[in-house]
Parts: C-alpha cells; structure tokens; sequence
C-alpha cells in the first residue's frame, strides 16, 4: 500500500532537511575539499552536532506541543558549573556532582513546566524568566562559593569515560554516543508509540487534545523537564571533558537549537515535524558551523551561510507542508 | 415519531446566568433516539450556551439535564463524551496536519507489541478510520495517511461524526456544521446527517440556515433571548413562519413593510440601527 515514491519521501515533514543536509555537503565537499569528509573533518562538526543534537531534539519537540523552551541557555553552564563546584571546588564524590547536575534540570523543567500550565503565560516569556533567573544564580552563588568565575574539575575512571572522553582515536566525544543512542529512543517513543501521537495533537489543538482524554498538563511539564534535564546534561558532560566550568557561555545553544529545529521540518506553531528532521537539521547546522573552516573563506562569513540556510529551509519546508496537506490519491489507480 | 418512550437526552427548567446575566431561562427540550432536534436562533439567542451545557463545559445555575430519564451532572467535556455526548464544532475540531489514521485515534491509539516497545498500529489504525468514514458514504477517502488539513469542509465534518459514532457516541451535537461550507458540501453533511440517524443516533442540529434545518429535521426549537420561542414538529410550520420566528419574533413581512414606509419619508434612506433597538 504504501510503496516508496518520491513523492512520497517529499511529503515527509524532514524532506526539507534531508535537501539542506545533501546541498551543505556538496557544498563544503566543492570548497573544503575532502579533508572535511575524513575522519579528522568528520569528528569536528559531529562533535558540535552530538552537543547541540541532544538540547535540539527536546526543544523540538516542546515545539512541536506548541512550547518553547529558551532557558536551555542558562541550563547548560548551570550543569557545568554545578558538577564542578560539587566536584571540582568541594572535592566531592563526581556522582554526587551529576546527580545533583541532572537535578537542578528536573526542578527548573518543572517549575518552567507549572508556570506554563497555571498562568497560561506563553512560554516563551516563562522560559525567558528562568533563563535570566538561572543566569543570575549560577554567576551570583559561583562567585560566592568560589570567588571566581571559573571552575577546575579533574575526573578519571567510568565517569570520565562514560561522560567526556574522546573515542575511537581521541577524536569523537563520547557525547556522539549519547546523542545517537538518545536519539533512537527519541524516534521510537515519538513516532513508533502512542505518546508521540499525543504530542502531535496538543501541538495542533491542545483543547481538542485534552478532550480525547490526552493528560496535555502532564505531557507539557514532561517535556519541559526533558529539555532542560537534557541541557544540563550536555553541560555537565563539557565540564568532565574540559576539566573546568564557566558560568558564561551557553547561550549560543538558544538560538542553534531553534535553527536545527526549524531546518529540520518542525512547524513553529506546533503540530507537525520529525524527530529525523531535527537529527538532520542538526547535522545541517554543524556542518555549516564546522565546514567554514575547510574553505577558504573567511569564517565571519559562517553567520550569512546559517540565515540564508534557515530562511532557504523554512521556505522549502512550507511548500512541502503545502504538498502533504493537498496530497490526494490519483482518482481510479493505485 | 413516537413520544412514548423516555427521551434519550432532555432539559428540564433549566436557567444559566453568569453573574447578573441570564443567559438562558426556563429551558425545556426533549431529544429522542433517532431523532434530529434542530436548534434554531439568531446570533446571541443562547444556542452556543446550550451547547457547553449539554456538552460539559458548563453546568446549569439551575434545572436538570436528564439522561434516559436520570438527572445527570457532567464535570467536564469527557465526562460529558463518556456519556455518550459528542459535539462537532463547524472546523471538525480535528488537527489538521494529522494524518487521518492518527487523528481519528488521538487518545486511544491501536498499539501492538508488549511491555514499554508497544507500537502504534498504523495499519490497523488507518484501516479502521477509512472504514468508519467510508460507511457514512465518504467514498473519496481511501488513504489513512493522508493529511485531515487536506480534505474538504464537508469531509472534515464526516470524518469527525464518523469518529463521534465509531467511539460509541448516542447524542451527536453539531454546531453550525454547515455554516462555512458550499452549497454542495453542505448536502455531504445533511446526508451524513441523515445516515446517523438512521443508526439510531439522536441529533442536535445547530444552524441558522432553515432550509438545511427544514431538510433533516423532526423536530425544531427556536430560541429567541434565552428562551424557548417555539417547540414544533415537522410539518407544523412553514419556511416563512420558521424565517419570522428567528428574525425576532415579529414578521418578517411587516419589518420589511416598515423599512419600506420609513425610507419612502425619508428621502430613501434606511433607518438608523437605532430604530431597530426602539422596536424592542
């Protein structure tokens, strides 16, 4: 019944990112040369990938529930810097550090998660308030305990090999793992069970959702702890892997998360996109960061190269959006 | 139609205000199985208000709403559908960049496997929407992975009734499901109309459009501020007095006739809307 077909394959809502990740390659296999398809080249932009793929894909999916999660930003030196000052400043055990890390991201997902289901605040403007909330107690209480604005940790043993090491030939972060394997999960609970299936619906009418009986609080708060759980655990893993923690950075993982995702099918509006779609708009987004530096182009000229690509895929995704929903079987054949 | 049995679905002295609003006072309707009730009524009139009654949105500030003649209370819409109530809004209410299969299953997704890897029954799940629909005569729709945004008005609103009845529905209200749809569409939906009350459904049929009330109903109300204005069978009235009744209670001829007499001493001119509100 459902034979594969091209426009079949278009109709799909990561057809976009699939064509932008096909374009990019060609494009930095033409200007960096091969060196940018070895292994050396491969490593440095599926490291930025595996990073920002595993913030990506929650985010996504906040958007596709019709969410936003912007606080991710402030999640990511909170993590690093909470593994570093348990760890690193108190010397304490470095499971104590994670444990606590990945707890820090469970409270704020669900306070960012309450406030959005009890004020009805959009939560863009909830998630702007935690960012800056987050910002200001990581920099206030990291200058307090330490009297500085960085953080040295030394790691050895499982959890450096398990959370920020390099593998195969020290190149790879052990994060690629991660984001592969998480990634899997992703794609089997969101499109292979029911759950996904209730995602999409509160993204295309929450009101409607909550009526079929759909636990649409529940799920939004879910997906809140997922996103900033899961940017406190990128934080947490760079701290192990660079043996120290800064309170600034981070923020840059607003925006790149939001670009992977739009790149990669997802409706702005909620409702529609893959989770496929995000692992390619990711991969898009990394290799057009990482490539810049295999050309011979001057890499001030990376920004221009991701808004033209974002504005290029957003176009392309609405007229395949158009096609999916105006696809009718042809009268008669098969 | 037989009145001897208890009413399927009936409202008995039921007023609702919000605040010092009365909204609705001292409504009394009865709805029998196989039956269509068409609620008719200008805007304002306090349709919609039955509606979120019937449906669980609100509850009544007072009087009963009976079911098979026992007073029930809904705490809210699903308690409202697990009785057996489904509405219909005029969009379908459905979620328009679901394929139909997904869609028509939100909630109570088919899976198989076992444990944590049970897995949506795509196949089974689209078999079953295509069914339901195609047995209220919507041949058209063959593919269950199509997109619900991509069908038509009409074929939005079969596939929600559709999905009403497949999922035990006994009360199918639908609210103005012909107000935004071709004239041809329209007929789509007053056949499916049709076909669920020959299952025996009870219908309540919102509209202010007398004709698609006149082609399937049995049964009409017309709700004037609040109130029940009239409550008669089919056959009983007219098209016109039906038309009279909605536009407020006085005729509609004699409105005309006063339009006419007001514009032919004033030059032309129409009344001011002032003059209407002078007229209450």
């Amino acid at each position: 019944m459902s034979s594969i077909s091209l426009g079949g394959l278009l109709r799909r809502p990561e057809a976009g990112a699939a064509l932008g990740l096909i374009a990019v390659l060609i494009f930095f296999a033409i200007f960096g040369g091969v060196t940018f398809l070895k292994p050396a080249g491969m490593a440095s932009w599926l490291n930025v990938a595996a990073n920002l793929g595993v913030i990506a894909i929650p985010v996504g999916l906040l958007m596709i529930a019709g969410e936003l999660d912007i606080s991710v930003g402030a999640m990511v030196p909170f993590g690093a810097m909470t593994v570093a000052v348990i760890s690193g400043h108190y010397e304490m055990s470095i499971w104590l550090g994670i444990f606590l890390a990945l707890s820090f991201g469970v409270i704020v997902g669900l306070v960012n998660g309450y406030l959005v289901i009890k004020t009805a605040v959009p939560s863009l403007i909830v998630t702007l308030g935690t960012l800056f909330a987050v910002q200001g107690i990581v920099l206030g209480l990291t200058v307090l305990i330490t009297k500085s604005t960085s953080v040295a940790l030394t790691t050895e043993g499982t959890a450096k090999a398990l959370f920020g090491d390099f593998v195969l030939g020290g190149q790879l972060q052990a994060m690629v793992g991660w984001w592969l394997a998480i990634t899997s999960l992703y794609i089997f609970f969101v499109h292979f069970s029911r759950f996904g299936n209730w995602i999409f619906a509160m993204g295309g009418d929450k009101v409607s959702a909550r009526n079929a009986g759909i636990p649409t609080e529940r799920m939004t708060i879910l997906l809140f702890v997922l996103s900033s759980t899961s940017a406190a655990f990128v934080g947490m893993c760079q701290a192990i892997l660079y043996n120290s923690a800064q309170v600034a950075g981070g923020q840059s993982f607003i925006f790149n998360a939001i670009i992977s995702v739009v790149v990669g099918g997802v409706l702005l509006t909620g409702g529609f996109g893959s989770i496929i779609g995000i692992f390619f708009g990711t991969i898009t987004f990394a290799i057009v960061n990482q490539g810049i530096y295999y050309t011979d182009f001057d890499r001030n000229w990376s920004s221009l190269i991701i808004g033209i690509l974002l504005l290029g895929a957003v176009l392309m995704n609405n007229t395949f959006r158009k096609m999916a929903l105006s696809y009718a079987p042809k009268k008669g054949g098969k | 139609m037989s009145n001897a049995t208890t009413p399927i679905l009936a409202m008995r002295g039921v007023n609702k205000s919000f605040g010092p609003i009365d909204v609705l006072q001292d409504i009394s309707l009865e709805l029998h199985a196989g039956e269509v009730l068409c609620l008719l009524g200008d805007n304002g009139a306090g349709k919609s208000t039955v509606i979120r009654l019937l449906s669980g949105v609100h509850k009544p500030s007072s009087g009963t709403i009976e079911m098979d003649g026992k007073p029930v209370s809904f705490a809210n819409p699903r308690d409202a559908s697990e009785h057996g109530i489904a509405t219909v809004h005029q969009f379908g209410g459905t979620f328009p960049l679901m394929s139909i299969g997904r869609s028509f299953f939100v909630g109570v997704e088919p899976t198989k496997g076992w444990g944590p890897f049970k897995i949506y029954d795509r196949k089974k799940a689209n078999a079953i929407a295509v069914k339901a629909v195609q047995d209220f005569g919507i041949t058209r729709i063959d593919d269950g992975d199509r997109l619900v945004g991509g069908l038509s008005g009409g074929e939005r609103q079969s596939l929600a009734i559709a999905r009403a009845v497949h999922f035990g529905a006994r009360v199918l209200i639908l609210d103005e499901p012909t107000a935004a749809l071709g004239v041809k569409q329209a007929t789509h939906v007053l056949r499916i109309v049709n076909e669920a009350k020959k299952r025996g459904l009870a219908v309540i049929f919102i509209t202010h459009q007398v004709m698609h009330a006149m082609a399937v109903g049995d049964h009409f109300a017309v709700l004037i501020r609040g109130a029940v204005a009239a409550d008669f069978k089919k056959g009983e009235k007219s098209r016109e007095e039906i038309t009279d009744l909605m536009a407020g209670g006085a005729s509609m001829s004699s409105l005309e006739a006063e339009i006419e007499g007001y514009m032919a001493s004033h030059g032309g001119h129409p009344p001011p809307t002032s003059a209407h509100a002078a007229q209450d």
